[in-house]
């Protein structure tokens, strides 16, 4: 059997992104391969969410300048929808409330969307509640919410429990995670981790973004990076991680206005 | 066809029309039918075809409307085609007391009757003014032809509709569908009288679908005047499927008596101008009124839904829920009157309209009054007028579903909180599915047709 290996499954080269003729990243560069974890630490506001968006697709972000390469395709180029049936997860920092879409119906259309994109057959009803109720055990849904509409009304942690719920439902070859620990109780935490990492294969990655060590205890990076300023200003192993738990941003700041 | 209509001028047209008909009127007519005929087009020439400047009619112009040269429907007469075998009603499960109604005449094979439970009744307008006067003692009292020159003008024409009774304590089972259809040879102006009375402690459910079966222009014009008893539950659903061409025109009156419950639900799927007054008064203690409508409007359509709720006892409620999507140039409006009396203390009364615009061009406009006059009552009401959320659109594709899909799903979720609402299971799956396909840009038809009609 011929197996291809793409080495490389994300490289952003030198990438500028302006919203509203204000520049938020200013050159960034990174590359991921397949069965790596990035964390992505940073002030608040220096982008990462802005960058998280941007590989999703949204579409207020332009791109002033650089390039980005997705599993060998142009993925600026790509609609959201095309980007996420690829492969690429964005579990966001802020769900967004859709009133009046029902979980089931907007779940079951994600991933009958998938499959129809890969040439699979769709799932009916019957078979996509059981697939469903597989995937909620894993992260421990409770299984009220998934009859409500979408994110209408889930606290917090509910909203960030349910991103990698549907991570589950999606599998994702890349996995983008913006702060998707903040929010989330001690065990949830310890609940979510668990999930992602039994989503976890060999050809997979993960962009974790987050404020904080802890998360990266259960989701142990490869790569630390720090975004400041639009730039990613040091990337160093998971020792960064707790030294900006113990030292906070100051020296990187410091080491970076003079 | 001159562009610029002189008002005084189509006034003297609908005078001059009505002064040739109106001895044939008198003459083909009961006489319960006749007493108000002369008053009412008095009152109408008093009032005038709506413009914008009858305050009622803000949003609504009806000149162009009243302009072409129509045919009226003044007679009933012979339907070549059998209803029955032409129309199958292709809601699955949906299991009705059927009647047609066409250009406003009750259709003379309707052959339900006999299923119906014992004491309901059935029947053609005019047939019940000939044969059982008794029962149209309230015929006028609610539908004032002083107070709307609508209503003044389908009181000088009235000849025939539908008249449905349900005695004290009786429940019908079945929903009562009544499928009104519009089919000429030319232009035709319709009118429509119907007349309905729910006892005491009675249960009827009406379906009224409203279709065109050509291309020719219509204007039709209908009243219907309801009596809801104490104790009684009356439910109507209106589907309205008309072409481009035809002008909707309803007025609904309901009165309602203690502890009685009415519901109210218009779908617009379709139609040229559709104007929808409705006036409910509350008129005996723990009485309670629902109003609901949705309206898909797109290209240079017109909806506009009038209400009026008058709180006349304490203790009732009222609650209006009313939502629009507008699509291209299309323009809507809601007006809705809610009038607490003096004494009607502990009043509760809602209403909500909400608007979803899918283009810069489509316009709404939206209008509440409160009129409140006792002191211990808690209303509210409430209008938005957006876009489809952007925000919920990308999180949406961001899970993979296309953007044309998402927008659907969202509209669709918009609209479902009316579609909820109908509580005949079949029939709220069915609308929900030609709201879907509407909503989707494909004609929304809810019937098999057998008349290859192209509208
Ligand atoms: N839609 C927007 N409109 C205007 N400004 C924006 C928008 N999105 C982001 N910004 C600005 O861009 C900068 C970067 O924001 P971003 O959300 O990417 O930061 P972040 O690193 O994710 O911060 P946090 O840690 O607080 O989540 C901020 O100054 C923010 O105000
Ligand atoms: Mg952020």
């Amino acid at each position: 059997m011929l197996k291809i290996f793409i080495l490389k499954m994300l490289s952003i080269k030198d990438l500028y992104v302006s919203i509203d003729g204000m520049e938020i990243l200013k050159g960034i560069n990174l590359e991921v391969k397949p069965g790596e974890i990035h964390a992505i630490m940073g002030p608040n506001g220096s982008g990462k969410s802005t960058l998280a968006n941007v590989l999703a697709g949204k579409e207020e972000y332009e791109v002033t300048h650089g390039e980005v390469t997705y599993m060998g395709k142009n993925l600026l180029e790509m609609a959201p929808e095309d980007r996420a049936k690829e492969g690429l997860f964005l579990s966001f920092q802020y769900p967004v409330e859709i009133p009046g879409v029902p979980m089931v119906n907007f779940l079951k259309t994600a991933v009958n969307e998938h499959r129809k994109y890969h040439n699979e057959k769709e799932l009916t009803a019957g078979e996509f509640l059981k697939f469903m109720r597989e995937k909620m055990d894993l992260v421990e849904m409770r299984s009220q919410l998934t009859n409500r509409s979408v994110n209408e009304g889930f606290s917090g942690g509910e909203k960030k429990k349910n991103e990698i719920f549907q991570m589950a439902l999606l599998e994702p070859k890349l996995a983008i995670l913006d702060e998707t620990d903040s929010g989330l109780d001690i065990d949830a935490l310890k609940t979510v981790a668990h999930g992602v990492n039994a989503l976890r294969k060999p050809e997979n990655a993960t962009i974790v973004v987050t404020h904080y060590q802890r998360l990266l205890e259960y989701i142990v990076p490869d790569v630390v990076h720090v975004l400041y300023k639009g730039k990613i200003v040091k990337s160093a192993g998971k020792e960064l991680a707790l030294q900006l738990e113990e030292k906070g941003y100051d020296w990187i700041k410091q080491e970076n206005e003079n | 066809m001159s562009v610029l209509v002189d008002k005084a001028d189509l006034s003297l047209k609908y005078t001059a029309h009505y002064n040739e008909v109106k001895e044939s009127l008198q003459k083909e007519s009961a006489d319960v039918l006749n007493a108000p005929r002369n008053k009412a087009f008095q009152d109408f020439v008093m009032q005038g075809i709506p413009t914008r400047k009858n305050e009622n009619y803000k949003y609504t112009n009806l000149q162009p409307q009243f302009f072409p040269e129509y045919r009226f429907m003044h007679r009933r007469e012979p339907v070549k085609l059998d209803l029955h075998a032409a129309f199958r009603c292709d809601v699955p499960q949906l299991d009705t007391h059927l009647a047609f109604i066409f250009n406003g005449w009750y259709y003379e094979d309707n052959k339900q009757a006999g299923q119906l439970p014992e004491g309901v009744i059935l029947e053609s307008l005019e047939k019940i003014a000939r044969e059982k006067p008794e029962l149209l003692k309230k015929y006028a009292t609610l539908a004032k032809t002083e107070e709307d020159p609508l209503v003044a003008l389908n009181t000088a024409f009235a000849k025939d509709g539908y008249f449905l009774y349900v005695p004290k304590n009786t429940v019908v089972d079945k929903p009562i569908q009544l499928i009104n259809f519009l089919q000429a040879n030319e232009d035709a102006f319709v009118t429509q009288r119907n007349f309905i009375v729910v006892e005491e402690g009675a249960d009827a459910k009406i379906v009224s679908c409203d279709h065109t079966l050509n291309l020719n222009t219509y204007l039709s014009n209908s009243v219907t005047e309801v009596f809801v008893g104490a104790n009684a539950n009356f439910e109507y659903y209106t589907l309205q499927n008309e072409h481009n061409k035809t002008t909707s025109l309803n007025s609904v009156f309901v009165h309602q008596e203690k502890d009685s419950k009415a519901t109210t639900l218009y779908s617009s799927l379709h139609g040229g101008v559709i104007r929808n007054n409705l006036r409910f008064i509350l008129d005996g203690e723990n009485a309670e009124a629902h109003l609901y409508g949705m309206a898909f409007l797109d290209k240079k359509q017109h909806v506009d839904n009038f209400t009026q709720v008058i709180h006349a006892k304490p203790n009732c409620m009222s609650n209006q829920i009313y939502k629009n999507v507008l699509n291209d140039e299309s323009n809507g409006a809601f007006a809705g009157r809610i009038h607490v009396i003096r004494d009607a203390q502990k009043t509760n009364a809602f209403q909500r309209n909400n608007n979803l615009l899918l283009t810069d061009k489509a316009t709404m406009q939206t209008k509440p009054q409160l009129i409140i006059d006792a002191d211990d009552v808690k209303c509210s009401h409430g209008a938005t007028v957006g876009q489809i959320d952007e925000e919920a659109l990308f999180y949406m594709r961001a899970r993979g579903i296309d953007e044309d899909k998402a927008r659907l799903m969202m509209m669709n979720a918009f609209a479902h909180e009316v579609v909820q609402q109908i509580s005949i299971e079949p029939l709220r799956d069915r609308i929900d599915e030609l709201v879907d396909k509407r909503l989707k840009g494909e004609v929304a038809r809810c019937h098999e047709c057998a008349y290859n009609c192209d509208c």
